[in-house]
C-alpha cells in the first residue's frame, strides 16, 4: 500500500533522508528505529505532507497514488495517520468537536454520510473506555494541559476513532511509563487487522516487546542500514546504536 | 559570629569525623572543595534570601553527634509510617542511618540498589563516583555548601536501566527528643537508568519538640525516558529548621513528578529545582504549605528549560495564620533553543489572619520565542459569602471556616494519587487546620 | 459609514421626521473647527441654549488638552482643521451607483458572511432606494418598546422629546473633559442613540443600532448615553458584523452609561470598520471613551467586544462600581492583522463594599499587527471586601506581530483580592499540520483554533451576533497562516 522509493530529503538545502526505500503491505507492521537525529521524524512528516521539506529525488506513492503530490488534509482523508512524537495543544478547542470534525472530514471524503452526534458518541465512549480515558476528556481543549503520557493515549483514541488505513507512529512510546505503554500497545494491537498497514518509529527497543513488529529497519545518518525481522530489535538493544553506527563506517 | 569564626567551627567540627569512603580520592576532592565554597550562611541580601533569615541558625553552633545511642524499635517509628504500605524501607535517625530499622537485607529488592549512602560509598563506590556531587552545586548556599562538605550518610536509590521498581521506596527521616542543636544532614542520591522507574516518599518528623536543623540535599539523575515520582512531607518539630535542597537533572523523555508537603519547623526552606538535559521532558512541582504562630515557609523552585519540547507545571497553595509568613518563589527559565516550551506556574494563598504575610513572586524569563508560558499567584482570605452562606445553614463560624479553608487547601491533597499516602497527609493537613476534627468527623 | 447608511438613514428618517434630512443635505459646512462652527451644528440641530453652552465649554476645554501619546501607538498626525464636522454627509452623487462599483473583496466578503443580498447594498453604501423595509423594522419596533415605557431614539430625538432626562444624565459619567478625544467628542457630537428603561423594566428585546438604521450613521462623532433606572435591564448591541465602507478617517464616540439601583446592563459590541491595507494605508482611527457607572446597590454592568477592524483601536470601556455590591464585567476579543493597531481593555474602579469585577481579554495578532492589553484594577480606600479577577490572554500568528500586557493594579485596601493571570501563545505551523492531518482544511483549522481561543468571551454575545463574530474572526485572519 505504501511504496516509498529512493527518497531524498532535505531542510534548508541540508539533506536529512539520503536515499530511503519502503515498501508496506496490507497488515503489516514495520518498525523503525534509530538514534538521535538519524531522520526518523523527517520520514513521518515528508509522509505526512508538512511544510518545511525539499523532497530532492524518489517518489512515494500510497495505494498507487502519488502521496506527495497531495495536500496534508488529503493525505489524511484519504486514510493515513500519524502520531505525532509531540502531540499539539489547541487550546479551547474541544477535544470531542475536534475529533467529530476530523471524522467527518474523513467520511465526507470518502462519499460516506457523516455521523450524527448519537453514533459518534457510542463510538467514542466504547474506544475511550478501552483506552481507560475517563470522560472529562471530552470536555477539555485539544491536549491542553494534558501531561505527556494523555496527550499519546489521546493520539491512540483519535487514531481508533478515524480508522485509518496506514498509521504512522512517531515515538509514541517516548515519555510513557510502563503502565500507559501497556494500554497505548493494548490501543494499537487491537485495530491490527489484515487491510491495515503501521510503521512505528521508536527510539526504545522496548515498544517492540508490547508491539510486535513483522519487520524491523535501523535507520542511521538518512539510510537504513539493516533490515530484519523482530530479532534484530533484540540484537540492536544488546550491542546498542554504536553498533549500527559501525556497520554505516563499514 | 562572622563568617570566619562560622567556617573555622565547621571546618574543626568536619575535622574531628570519620567520614564514609574516606580512602576514595575523587570523594574527597568534592567534599573539600565544597566546603572551599562554604562561606557562611546566606543573608537578606541574597536575592535568593530576601525574605528568608537564616541568623538564628548561624547563632547557634549546630553539632554533628556520631554514634548517639538510640534504642528505638519498630514500635517508635510506626506511627510515622505510611500505613499499609508495602514498600522497601530506609529509616535514618538524627542523619544516621538505622539498619535495624529499615528493610532487612534479605528483603532487599532484586535487580536495583536501595541502600544507605554510606554502604553504597563502602561497597560500590563506582555506581555513584559519576553523579554524586555532581548535580547540587555546593556553591548555590552555604547550606548545600555544607551538607556537600559532609556526604557521609542518606538514602541512595539505584536502578539500572530498564528496572521498574516492583514496590514504593520509603525513606524516613527522625529527629529524637533531647536531641537540641543536633545538625542532621541527610545526602540523598537517586539515579534511574534508561526507562527506569520509581516512587520514593521521603518523611522528616520529630519524636519530641527539640531545637535542631535538617540540612539536606538530594541529587536526582534521570536518564532517558526514566520517570521518577517524589513525595515530600516535612512535619518537623514546631522549634526546628529545615533546609533542603532537590536538584533534579532530566535527560530526554523523562518524567520527575514531585510533590511537596510542608507544615512544620519554625523556619522552612525547599529549593526544588529541575534542569532539562534533553527533549520531551516533563517535570510536574505540586506542593502545599500550611503555616501558623511564627513559623516561616520558603518554597523556592527553578525550572531550566534547556532543550525544546519539554512541559513544566507548578503549583503551590499556601494557608498561613498567626503572624507566619511563607515566601513562594519560582523561576522558569526557558533557553534559547527551548522552543516548544510548555511551562506554567501557580501559587495560592489563603490568609488567615491579619498579621500573616505572603511574599510570592513567580518568575518567567524567556529567550525562545515559540513557547507557551503561564504564571499566576493569588493572595485571599476566605470568602465572606461563602462563611455566610454556611452559617445560614447551621453551621457554626469555625466550623464554615474550617470547611472553606480545606476545601482551599484539599484540591493539593487529592492530587496525590496514592490513597495511602494522601490519607496519611491529608491526616496531617486536617491536625494543622482550625477546627480539622470537625471536618475530620464529617469525612 | 456616513455615505453608507446615511442616505438610507435619511429615507428613514423622513418617513416620521421633517426637514432635517433635507436641511442636511443642501449644507455643506466647510473643514474648520471653530465656536462659530459649533454654533453652526447646534443652531442647525435646533438645540436648546444649554446645549450650546455644553459644547462651548467643552471645546474651549478641548483647547487646552494635548493628544494624548502614551498609548504603544503609531499616529500620523492628525490635522483638525481639516475635518468637516457636523457629520458632513458626503453627497450620494459620490456614492456607489450600483454593486457593480463596489470594491469586489468587499462584496465577497459579505457573501462569506451569508448577508441577504439587499442588505450588501446598504451596507457598501449604494446610493439606490432603501430595498427592505426598513422603517415596517423600526417602526414596528418602536411601537413594542413604547409600550414598556422604553425610550429609544436618536439623540437629536431624545434632545427635543426628553431634554430633562438627557440635561440631567449627560456628562455625569464622562466628564467634557475627561481626555483629549471626549472633550473634542462634546463640542462637535452630531448625533448618537439615546435609551431610557425605567424602573423594574426588562427590556422585552436586543436593542440594536443595526436595525434602527437612522442612528447607526452616526458619523464620526458619535454620542451614546444608556440609563437603567431602579431594578431595570437592558442588553445593547452596537455596531454591524459586516465591514461598512466608511471614507471617514477619525471616529471619536463617547458611551456613557448609568446603572441605578439593582439594575443592569449587557453592552454588546462588534467593531469592524475599515482597517487600512497591509501597509497601514487608510483605515480608521477608532478612539472611544466608554464607561459604565453603576451607581445603585446591587447593579451590574457588563461590557463585551469583538474589535477586529480599524487602523487604529484605542478604547478602555469602563466601570465604576460606587454601589454597595455592584459589579463589573469586561469581554474583550481584539483582533489586528496587516498593519493595525490595537490598544484596548478596561478599568475597573471600586469603591463601593463588596464590588467585584471581572476581566478576560483575549488579543489576537497577526500579519504585522500590534495588540495591547491595558487595564486598571483600582480598589480604593473605602472599597471594603473587593474582588477582581482578570485573565488576559494573548495569541500570536506570525513573527511580525507583536502583542503587550500593560496590567496596572492599585489596592488601597487590604481585604481586596485581586487576581491577575496572563499568557502569551502562539497560533504555530505545529498546529496548522496538526489540524490537517486530521483531515481539516487550512481555512477550518485557523477558525477552529481563534475561536476555541475566544471561546470565554464569544459566548457572552448574544447568540445571532456571537454567530457572525466567529465567521468575521475567521474572515480576518484569512491568509495569515497556512
Amino acid at each position: 500500500m505504501l511504496q516509498v522509493k529512493d527518497l531524498k530529503v532535505s531542510i534548508d538545502g541540508k539533506e536529512i533522508l539520503k536515499g530511503i526505500s519502503l515498501d508496506v503491505k496490507p497488515g503489516e507492521v514495520h518498525a523503525i528505529m534509530g538514534p538521535n537525529g538519524s531522520g526518523k521524524s523527517t520520514l513521518s512528516h515528508v509522509l505526512t505532507g508538512r511544510e518545511g521539506y525539499d523532497v530532492t529525488s524518489g517518489s512515494v506513492s500510497y495505494l498507487g497514488k502519488d502521496l506527495l503530490d497531495m495536500e496534508p488534509e488529503e493525505r489524511a482523508r484519504e486514510g493515513i495517520f500519524l502520531a505525532f512524537q509531540y502531540p499539539v495543544e489547541i487550546p479551547g478547542v474541544n477535544n470531542m468537536y475536534f475529533l467529530k470534525a476530523a471524522v467527518n472530514a474523513r467520511r465526507v471524503h470518502q462519499g460516506m454520510e457523516e455521523l450524527d452526534a448519537l453514533d459518534f458518541m457510542d463510538s467514542l465512549k466504547e474506544k475511550m473506555a478501552l483506552l481507560k480515558m475517563d470522560d472529562s476528556f471530552l470536555k477539555r481543549g485539544v491536549n491542553e494541559g494534558f501531561s505527556g503520557g494523555e496527550k499519546k493515549r489521546n493520539e491512540i483514541l483519535q487514531m481508533a476513532m478515524l480508522e485509518p488505513k496506514l498509521a504512522l507512529l512517531d515515538e509514541t512510546d517516548s515519555g510513557l511509563d510502563i503502565d500507559a505503554l501497556q494500554i497505548c500497545s493494548d490501543g494499537v494491537n487491537s485495530l491490527r487487522n489484515k487491510e491495515r498497514g503501521f510503521v512505528v518509529i521508536t527510539h526504545y527497543q522496548r515498544l517492540l516487546d508490547y508491539i510486535v513488529p513483522d519487520f524491523v529497519h535501523v535507520l542511521a545518518d538518512g539510510r537504513i542500514v539493516k533490515s530484519g525481522g523482530k530479532d534484530l530489535a533484540l540484537e540492536l538493544e544488546e550491542k546498542g546504536y554504536g553498533w549500527i553506527e559501525g556497520i554505516d563506517a563499514a | 559570629m562572622n563568617a570566619v569564626a562560622l567556617t573555622e567551627y565547621y571546618r574543626s567540627a568536619l575535622a574531628g569525623r570519620e567520614l564514609p569512603g574516606a580512602g576514595l580520592a575523587w570523594l574527597s576532592d568534592r567534599r573539600s572543595k565544597a566546603f572551599a565554597a562554604f562561606q557562611g550562611f546566606p543573608t537578606t541580601r541574597d536575592e535568593d534570601w530576601k525574605y528568608t533569615k537564616v541568623a538564628a541558625i548561624e547563632k547557634r553552633l549546630f553539632q554533628f553527634v556520631p554514634g548517639m545511642c538510640i534504642g528505638l524499635d519498630e514500635d517508635d517509628i510506626e506511627q510515622y509510617l505510611i500505613p499499609g504500605l508495602d514498600s522497601y524501607r530506609l529509616v535514618f535517625v538524627n542523619g544516621q542511618y538505622m539498619p535495624m530499622l529499615s528493610s532487612k537485607r534479605s528483603e532487599q529488592p532484586q535487580g536495583f540498589t536501595v541502600a544507605s549512602l554510606s554502604l553504597v560509598l563502602s561497597e560500590q563506590p563506582e555506581a555513584v563516583e559519576s553523579v554524586l556531587g555532581t548535580i547540587a552545586d555546593p556553591s548555590d548556599n552555604g547550606f548545600a555548601a555544607l551538607n556537600s562538605a559532609e556526604m557521609a550518610d542518606g538514602a541512595c536509590v539505584i536502578l539500572p536501566a530498564g528496572q521498574v521498581a516492583d514496590k514504593p521506596i520509603q525513606i524516613l527521616y527522625l529527629t529524637t527528643a533531647g536531641g537540641d542543636d543536633i545538625v542532621a544532614q541527610p545526602r540523598n542520591l537517586f539515579i534511574a537508568g534508561d526507562n527506569a522507574q520509581a516512587t520514593i516518599f521521603e518523611t522528616y518528623a520529630s519524636m519530641g519538640d527539640s531545637t535542631y536543623l535538617t540540612n539536606a540535599v538530594t541529587e536526582v539523575s534521570l536518564g532517558a525516558n526514566a520517570g521518577l515520582n517524589h513525595y515530600k512531607c516535612q512535619t518537623e518539630s514546631g522549634k526546628s529548621y529545615h533546609v533542603s535542597m532537590t536538584q533534579v537533572d532530566q535527560a530526554r523523555d523523562s518524567r520527575f513528578n514531585s510533590h511537596l508537603v510542608s507544615l512544620g519547623a519554625m523556619l522552612a526552606r525547599h529549593d526544588l529545582n529541575s534542569v532539562f538535559n534533553g527533549e520531551g521532558g516533563e517535570c510536574v512541582l505540586d506542593g502545599l504549605y500550611v503555616t501558623d504562630g511564627r513559623q516561616h515557609c520558603d518554597i523556592h523552585s527553578r525550572v531550566d528549560h534547556v532543550q525544546p519540547h519539554c512541559r513544566s507545571d507548578e503549583k503551590f497553595k499556601g494557608v498561613l495564620g498567626g503572624r507566619s509568613r511563607a515566601v513562594f518563589n519560582g523561576k522558569v527559565y526557558v533557553h534559547v533553543d527551548a522552543q516548544k516550551t510548555d511551562a506554567s506556574q501557580h501559587n495560592a494563598n489563603l490568609l488567615l489572619s491579619k498579621d500573616a504575610e505572603i511574599d510570592t513572586k513567580p518568575q518567567l524569563e524567556i529567550y525562545a520565542d515559540d513557547v507557551k508560558c503561564a504564571h499566576g499567584a493569588t493572595v485571599g482570605q476566605l470568602d465572606e459569602t461563602a462563611v455566610f452562606y454556611l452559617r445560614s445553614r447551621g453551621l457554626d463560624n469555625e466550623a464554615a471556616r474550617s470547611l472553606l479553608t480545606y476545601a482551599f487547601v484539599g484540591e493539593m491533597v487529592d492530587r496525590i494519587p496514592l490513597a495511602e499516602y494522601q490519607q496519611v497527609v491529608r491526616g496531617h493537613v486536617l491536625a494543622r487546620l482550625p477546627g480539622g476534627d470537625m471536618i475530620r468527623a464529617l469525612m | 459609514m456616513v455615505s453608507s447608511t446615511d442616505h438610507l438613514d435619511s429615507l428613514v428618517t423622513q418617513e416620521y421626521k421633517h426637514g432635517f434630512v433635507t436641511d442636511i443635505e443642501s449644507e455643506i459646512i466647510p473643514p474648520g473647527l471653530s465656536e462659530d462652527v459649533i454654533r453652526l451644528i447646534s443652531a442647525k440641530k435646533d438645540e436648546p441654549q444649554w446645549m450650546l453652552e455644553w459644547r462651548l465649554n467643552s471645546y474651549r476645554h478641548w483647547l487646552t488638552m494635548k493628544e494624548p501619546n502614551w498609548a504603544k501607538l503609531e499616529i500620523e498626525p492628525i490635522d483638525y482643521q481639516s475635518i468637516s464636522y457636523y457629520a458632513a454627509p458626503k453627497n450620494p452623487d459620490d456614492a456607489p451607483k450600483s454593486l457593480d462599483e463596489v470594491d469586489p473583496k468587499l462584496l465577497e466578503t459579505y457573501e462569506k458572511l451569508g448577508i441577504p443580498l439587499e442588505e450588501r447594498a446598504a451596507l457598501a453604501g449604494v446610493a439606490v432606494d432603501a430595498v427592505f423595509d426598513s422603517v415596517s423594522v423600526a417602526t414596528t419596533f418602536k411601537d413594542k418598546l413604547y409600550d414598556v415605557g422604553v425610550i429609544f431614539c436618536s439623540f437629536s430625538d431624545a434632545l427635543k422629546e426628553h431634554p430633562e432626562l438627557v440635561k440631567e444624565y449627560l456628562g455625569t459619567v464622562v466628564p467634557t473633559g475627561d481626555n483629549f478625544f471626549a472633550a473634542l467628542n462634546a463640542a462637535v457630537f452630531s448625533d448618537g442613540s439615546f435609551v431610557y428603561i425605567p424602573k423594574g423594566v426588562r427590556c422585552p428585546m436586543e436593542l440594536s443600532t443595526y436595525f434602527r438604521i437612522n442612528a447607526s450613521n452616526t458619523g464620526q462623532f458619535e454620542r451614546t448615553l444608556i440609563i437603567a433606572d431602579e431594578d431595570a435591564y437592558v442588553s445593547y448591541l452596537e455596531g454591524c458584523t459586516a465591514p461598512m465602507r466608511d471614507e471617514n478617517q477619525l471616529h471619536a464616540a463617547v458611551v456613557e452609561l448609568i446603572v441605578q439601583k439593582g439594575a443592569s446592563i449587557k453592552y454588546s459590541t462588534v467593531q469592524n470598520w475599515y482597517p487600512g491595507d497591509e501597509n497601514g494605508v487608510g483605515g480608521i482611527y477608532n478612539f472611544v471613551t466608554k464607561r459604565a457607572e453603576c451607581r445603585g446597590d446591587n447593579s451590574k454592568v457588563s461590557w463585551t467586544q469583538v474589535e477586529t477592524g480599524s487602523a487604529i483601536t484605542w478604547k478602555y470601556p469602563s466601570c465604576v462600581l460606587k454601589g454597595d455590591n455592584s459589579s463589573g464585567e469586561f469581554y474583550s476579543v481584539a483582533l489586528t492583522n496587516l498593519k493595525q493597531q490595537a490598544d484596548t481593555g478596561t478599568k475597573m474602579i471600586h469603591i463601593g463594599k463588596n464590588t467585584s469585577s471581572n476581566i478576560v481579554s483575549k488579543g489576537i495578532s497577526a500579519g504585522r499587527g500590534q495588540n495591547a492589553y491595558r487595564g486598571l484594577v483600582k480598589i480604593t480606600k473605602g472599597a471594603e471586601g473587593a474582588r477582581n479577577y482578570t485573565q488576559c490572554d494573548s495569541l500570536l500568528m506570525g513573527d511580525k506581530c507583536g502583542a503587550h500586557t500593560f496590567p496596572y493594579i492599585e489596592v488601597l485596601n487590604p481585604t481586596a483580592q485581586v487576581e491577575h493571570e496572563a499568557t502569551t501563545s502562539k497560533i504555530s505551523e505545529d498546529q496548522m499540520y496538526y489540524c490537517r492531518q486530521r483531515g481539516l482544511s487550512a481555512e477550518d483549522a485557523v477558525s477552529m483554533i481563534v475561536n476555541g481561543f475566544c471561546k470565554e468571551v464569544l459566548k457572552e454575545l448574544p447568540m445571532e451576533f456571537a454567530v457572525e463574530a466567529q465567521k468575521l474572526l475567521g474572515l480576518s485572519l484569512e491568509g495569515s497562516v497556512g
